[in-house]
């Protein structure tokens, strides 16, 4: 009898130091009542119904989707933009891990967690596209479609969505205080890294490969064999801004987890990021010309197509390229950091073009997102951000966690 | 610990390498060998069709879609608008205006079962199959409703049942694969059409008979038998007195099966994937070298001796 009550005063003391962060749950529950959580709770309260309905009701009444347009939002936003703007991960922890540039420690925990939740919630938007969602799991233990983009696709997020775990997951062993487990994957990190690079580019090149079969549907102007290049070298582009552009932003929201924050030091990291984002648009620029040079499709660029394409490819390419050059040249991180802004938009507009806009640009029916459609991807995104700031309050992600510091 | 380090090297380049070499052996996947016969086709010689419209009907009925009284399909006034296939309409005959006499010309429009066909390259299930009959099916069983076939395909074929809540498909036309499966089995369209404008038969005996007719008969045809050649050949084939675009067939598809777009990429991934391993195997290996020689040389932590420690005793 003792003892029960004192395991039960125990395990209560756990939830109340690991899950309400030190306090009671009616402070708890008191410090949970803020603006910022007020609107995420009010986007939850409309959102949430609205996934139910789709997922009882079906794609039919709450989409407009049809069959020449059967790719909304859903897809070009929740799972096109969303993994490209998850390739921080990529980014930051192949300089980590493998080129050894240890300068960027205080980068990759954040930008690791972000790309594993990035993921896990782009899956998340995929299934509520899916038409059969409860098969997700089909193309990995039932049937092989192996000559499709999309099955490959389908088997490296698996993977890599594993890897990022394996990655992310050393901040979880320290919070839970498993210090056996927390060695052992910190070891795997390594490889779980050189894993994670190899299919990180495989796939992102595959989200622009599963156009290619469509060659008579997608606007020329964006068509073109060298789609998954241009996918992978601009989710580099997305990652390198996501990391710059959220790693000013939690530092100004989560203020009191940074301890020993250099913004000098901070600052000459963010614009060295600035630096390869900007050698990466230009490249990304002149690979562009030279497919529309390799297709002959300039005299297109006159049609009212041509202009969408050429505002794309300068207000969302071309000048972000020469921002952040400027902000390279003098030393501005506060210009960096707007313009990674700029080119994650620009990224987000290339996916949507690419997937919606200049897709099946011929057909008479054009698409427009239903409201509801629209209110689902808005609560995934807040989802997101929710189990991020769940995460980042909890857990080591921002700072060293104090038992472990030395051993980075 | 030297052994078990390279293990551990060897293991995770086996890892990596099982999941690109497993495809690898597919990359040609999409043509079974059944597909690569030439099976049977439907010609359709769009100049005796009047648009009566009975294949529409027969089609309803026979694939127990929603359907009309056959005289319900003398109507006219649905030509007044372009039609597609939709989720319970597999055929659709749409009417064009001949520039040349103005006269009105009928294109029945269905899934044109392609030889190399889009849509089963595009599936990740393998939910489409192309039969050695010609005929294009698909499987319920084991679609997942991704779309990603309607994505694929260049004629705009392939239906969604998007007001089906739980267990939605995609749909469009079988070739009557169930008819037809049996000798002397004809698609139902085929079988109602009261002029001669659908014939069903070998396909290599069709593109024979469509261009015996335009020797025939210069004066009457373009000289062009659609689908001969369009993305690699499909089993529908289409006589025309008007120029193909005129009546709704698109002539700048090419004549490159739409499965050959992929698979380039699809080789390089693998290829890449199986090169690429190996550089970045070594640097991982490098980059633990020097974090094992760095914990050596500063303060180790309590941590990393127990690590050590372990190490050397396995
Ligand atoms: S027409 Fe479309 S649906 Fe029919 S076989 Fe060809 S690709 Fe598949
Ligand atoms: S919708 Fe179904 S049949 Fe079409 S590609 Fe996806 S899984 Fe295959």
């Amino acid at each position: 009898m003792q003892k029960n009550m004192t395991e039960k005063a125990d395990s209560s003391s756990w939830v109340r130091k690991k899950i309400f962060m030190g306090m009671t749950f009616r402070e708890y529950l008191k410090s949970c009542v803020t603006l910022t959580n007020g609107i995420a709770a009010l986007i939850l309260i409309v959102s949430v119904p609205v996934m139910i309905y789709r997922l009882v009701y079906g794609l039919g009444p709450s989409t407009n989707l049809s069959d020449t347009n059967p790719w909304g939002i859903w897809i070009g936003i929740d799972v096109l933009s969303g993994i490209a703007l998850a390739a921080g991960g990529l980014v930051i922890g192949t300089a980590y891990y493998l080129f050894g540039m240890k300068e960027y420690h205080h980068f990759v925990r954040p930008a690791i967690l972000t790309s594993l939740l990035g993921y896990l919630f782009a899956v998340l938007g995929l299934l509520f596209d899916l038409g059969r969602y409860y098969r997700l799991p089909y193309p990995m233990v039932v049937s092989f479609g192996l000559s499709s983009i999309m099955f490959l696709i389908a088997w490296h997020f698996a993977l890599y969505i594993m890897v990022l775990f394996v990655e992310w997951s050393p901040a979880l062993w320290e919070w839970l205080n498993m210090r056996k487990a927390r060695q052992w994957f910190s070891r795997m990190a390594v490889w779980a890294t050189v894993f994670g690079v190899i299919i990180a580019g495989g796939h992102q090149s595959a989200l622009g490969a599963l156009f290619l079969i469509a060659p008579g549907k997608l606007h020329p102007l964006w068509y073109s064999e060298l789609l998954p290049l241009y996918f992978l070298i601009s989710a580099i582009i997305a990652g390198l801004s996501i990391v710059i552009f959220e790693s000013a932003l939690t530092r100004r929201i989560f203020t009191e987890k940074v301890e020993h924050f250099d913004s000098g030091r901070f600052d000459r990291l963010t614009i060295s990021l600035g630096k390869a984002s900007s050698a990466a648009l230009f490249t990304y620029f002149f690979l562009k010309l030279l497919g529309l040079a390799h297709a002959h499709t300039w005299p297109l660029l006159s049609t009212p197509y041509g202009f969408w394409f050429l505002f794309e490819m300068l207000a969302c390419v071309l000048l972000p390229a020469f921002l952040f050059a400027y902000g390279v040249r003098y030393r501005n991180a506060k210009v960096t950091r707007w313009t990674a802004l700029l080119a994650i938009t620009g990224i987000v507009l290339n996916r949507v073009n690419t997937s919606i806009i200049a897709f099946n640009w011929n057909a008479p029916e054009r698409y427009y997102p239903l409201w509801s459609e629209v209110v689902i991807t808005v609560g995934i995104i807040t989802m997101a951000v929710i189990a991020f700031r769940w995460i980042v309050n909890r857990m080591a992600i921002l700072h060293e966690h104090p038992d472990y510091e030395s051993s980075h | 610990m030297g052994i078990s380090r390279r293990n551990f090297l060897i293991r995770s380049a086996a890892l990596a390498g099982a999941a690109v070499v497993g495809s690898i052996t597919k990359v040609r996947a999409g043509q079974t060998p059944d597909s690569r016969g030439e099976g049977y086709g439907v010609l359709i010689d769009t100049t005796f069709c009047n648009g009566c419209r009975k294949c529409e009907w027969a089609c309803n009925e026979w694939n127990k879609n929603p359907n009309q009284p056959i005289k319900a399909y003398e109507n006219k006034s649905v030509f007044e608008t372009y039609r597609r296939t939709h989720a319970h309409t597999f055929t659709v005959v749409n009417r064009f205006i001949n520039p040349l006499n103005a006269e009105p010309v009928y294109v029945k429009k269905q899934c044109m079962h392609c030889q190399d066909p889009a849509c089963v390259s595009a599936c990740f299930v393998e939910a489409f199959t192309k039969t050695g009959r010609g005929a294009v099916i698909y499987n319920p069983d084991v679609c997942v409703g991704c779309r990603y076939c309607m994505i694929a395909c260049p004629f705009d074929i392939p239906a969604y049942e998007y007001h089906e809540p739980v267990s939605p498909g995609v749909t469009k036309c079988t070739l009557c694969y169930d008819r037809i499966r049996r000798d002397g089995g004809l698609p139902a369209c085929v079988e109602v059409c009261p002029t001669e404008t659908l014939r069903f038969g070998p396909r290599k005996e069709l593109i024979a008979v469509a261009h015996e007719r335009i020797r025939n008969n210069l004066k009457k045809y373009v000289d062009y038998v659609y689908g001969e050649h369009e993305v690699g050949g499909t089993s529908w084939l289409y006589l025309s007195a008007v120029p193909f675009e005129e009546i709704g067939l698109r002539q700048d598809l090419g004549t490159r099966p739409i499965p050959d777009t992929g698979k380039g990429f699809m080789f390089m991934v693998k290829v890449l994937e199986i090169v690429a391993a190996w550089p970045l195997v070594f640097a991982a290996f490098h980059a633990i070298a020097r974090l094992r020689k760095k914990n050596a040389d500063t303060r180790v932590s309590a941590d990393d001796k127990n690590a050590e420690e372990h190490d050397r005793k396995s």
